[in-house]
């Protein structure tokens, strides 16, 4: 399977990452030769095999809908580069 | 102090002396951060040190003692991962995008491990976001192995596995998503735990793979992994796919012999591409075993060598989709003067992420887009129920696996940091048990040149039990997990 710098530029933008114009060569040639790893899943036959997306194929569990937590945005917020009146600020993006 | 050698010490060991009154957790408190400010230069091992933090919860457990009060392993010191998040004290998942964040709330596993009476001396290295094999990845520059300074000591736990083979903490946690706990416990000498999946509840800890992803303990011993096992693990409502199972007591079920067990040697873990030496302390590590009344069976793990392909899609899909949350708004990393919203979210994330980082993240994003997610996602995620049900048949003529933790010894720093599929290769052994959800353990078996190799025993789901039991009984008549690294002994 092979890989264009182009699909990986576009890849990279689905990603939100930028990639240098002079690195985009080796990130692509790595990309490839992990492609080409990945590619050996191909001849195994799944036919009318279940996707496994749990190891123990547990069910969600509910619970009761109530509330059990108390407000502490102010708290969880700390961390933020930026905060206003419990809102995060972001750069202004509409003139 | 009285009579212990931090340098070699278990965790049963200082909590004897700490129920004798030998010692306070204090004065032991202080000789570990003494050991820890000495050695660590050298090593790496450890990003954040808590001086003030560990002192006043060592004061706390004394306190408790003395009122008779405390948990399992009150006054022990111990050393957390840098991936789980404790409330006030830095957590960077050994990335520039969390260099500077400070959680606001603790990790299940570190309030459970808290509440059990531990006292924790800081934050270990990693690989970055769990990323690797070898702690290179680390935006903190490497650790590096106290048997061989030249060398790496695996990954992603490298931090916790140097820390406890030199001696800076009787006990460290670990994640492991493809074999973080199992391939560093291998190369530095040391005793790893993966338990099963939903054992040990993931909150508070930084998510890579959420359906791979578990801790653990890593200690010198097994009767250490039981004890801290105990403390950790256990249903939290915090976690959704944490599961509600019985919870022995794993300490207890150390006792008995292995008499009956049958341990299964899947022919795919000793293929002619193991090294040789490596298969032969496997080999007698095996005969140990079968000493104390286990007999041996051959089985078949027909899709081993798939398991490295299913892995590196399974895990940078969820990552890319985990690691998603780090956008440069609500906390991390966050670019210089943005010009727009795109060029906050790409610059931050490009800024804050290392290369094999966004190595995994650009994997994962493709085999989840439009067009591939068939040919990749989701037929891995087929290929992934195949492997579980390969561990299953075997486990109708087996109670354990055992093989080899890593395919070698500690390697040097820069081997194989420019070649990711040979760096992936070190997990082969190792992931397709996470696939499968399974419990892992790694045993000190020997050294190869002066470098320690593993022995990986692998259990059914929810039986850390037998793995333990197992374990305890080859380390009662091995001393291969007593070695300690002579670099630990100069300070």
């Amino acid at each position: 399977m092979s890989v264009t710098a182009s699909d990986v530029a576009q890849v990279a933008l689905l990603a939100r990452l930028t990639i240098p114009d002079d690195r985009i060569d080796e990130v692509t040639d790595r990309f490839t030769r992990v492609l080409d790893l990945v590619a050996e899943l191909q001849q195994v036959d799944t036919d009318g095999v279940l996707p496994m997306s749990n190891p123990h194929d547990m069910e969600q569990r509910l619970r009761a809908d109530e509330v059990t937590e108390v407000n502490e945005r102010d708290h969880l917020q700390q961390p933020a580069p930026a905060v206003e009146d419990g809102y995060f600020l972001v750069p202004k993006v509409i003139d | 102090m009285p009579d212990i050698n931090l340098a070699t010490a278990t965790a049963a060991e200082v909590l004897g002396a700490l129920n004798n009154r030998d010692i306070s957790s204090v004065e032991l408190t202080q000789a570990y951060l003494s050991r820890v400010d000495a050695l660590n230069g050298h090593l790496n091992a450890v990003i954040t040190v808590d001086h003030e933090g560990a002192l006043t919860a060592a004061k706390d457990a004394d306190d408790a003692r003395h009122r008779g009060e405390g948990g399992i392993l009150n006054g022990v010191p111990l050393l957390h991962k840098d991936i789980f998040c404790t409330s006030g004290l830095r957590t960077t998942c050994a990335s520039r995008m969390l260099e500077n964040f400070t959680p606001p709330y603790d990790a299940t596993v570190v309030s459970k491990l808290k509440a059990a009476g531990a006292v924790t001396l800081g934050k270990t290295n990693m690989d970055e976001f769990a990323m690797g094999s070898s702690n290179e990845t680390s935006y903190f520059g490497p650790a590096h192995n106290p048997w061989d300074l030249s060398c790496v000591p695996g990954g992603s736990s490298g931090g916790s596995a140097a820390a406890v083979a030199a001696g800076l903490a009787p006990l460290s946690t670990g994640t492991d998503t493809g074999g973080s706990i199992r391939q560093p416990a291998s190369l530095c000498g040391i005793t790893g735990l993966k338990p099963t999946y939903g054992r040990v509840s993931r909150f508070g800890i930084i998510a890579f793979a959420s359906s791979l992803d578990q801790a653990g303990p890593m200690t010198r011993t097994v009767e250490d992994a039981a004890l801290m096992l105990n403390a950790m693990c256990g249903l939290d409502p915090h976690d959704s796919t944490s599961a509600d199972m019985p919870v022995p007591n794993f300490h207890d079920a150390l006792r008995g012999d292995l008499k009956g067990l049958r341990i299964g040697l899947p022919k795919q873990y000793f293929s002619e591409l193991l090294d040789v030496r490596v298969a032969n302390r496997i080999q007698d590590a095996l005969k140990e075993l079968e000493a104390e009344g286990a007999t041996l069976v051959d089985v078949d793990l027909p899709h081993t060598q798939e398991g490295i392909a299913t892995y590196y899609v399974i895990a940078p899909a969820e990552a890319s989709a985990n690691l998603a949350r780090y956008d440069g708004v609500r906390f991390g990393h966050r670019c210089d003067d943005p010009t727009d919203l795109m060029d906050l979210y790409a610059r931050s994330r490009s800024e804050g992420f290392g290369s094999e980082v966004q190595r995994r993240i650009l994997v994962g994003t493709y085999a989840l887009s439009a067009g591939f997610y068939d040919a990749y996602f989701k037929k891995a995620q087929q290929v992934r129920r195949i492997i579980s049900n390969d561990f299953k048949q075997a486990f109708d003529q087996c109670d354990l696996i055992a093989g080899p933790s890593a395919p070698g010894v500690a390697f040097s720093v820069g081997a194989k940091s420019h070649d990711p599929i040979a760096m992936y290769m070190e997990d082969v052994y190792t992931l397709s048990v996470n696939l499968a959800g399974l419990p892992g353990l790694s045993l000190p078996a020997g050294l190869i040149n002066g470098l320690p190799i593993g022995l990986q025993l692998i259990g059914r789901a929810f039986d850390e039990a037998t793995l333990l039991q197992a374990g305890h009984r080859f380390q009662l008549r091995t001393d291969h997990h007593r070695l300690a690294p002579p670099f630990g002994e100069i300070s």
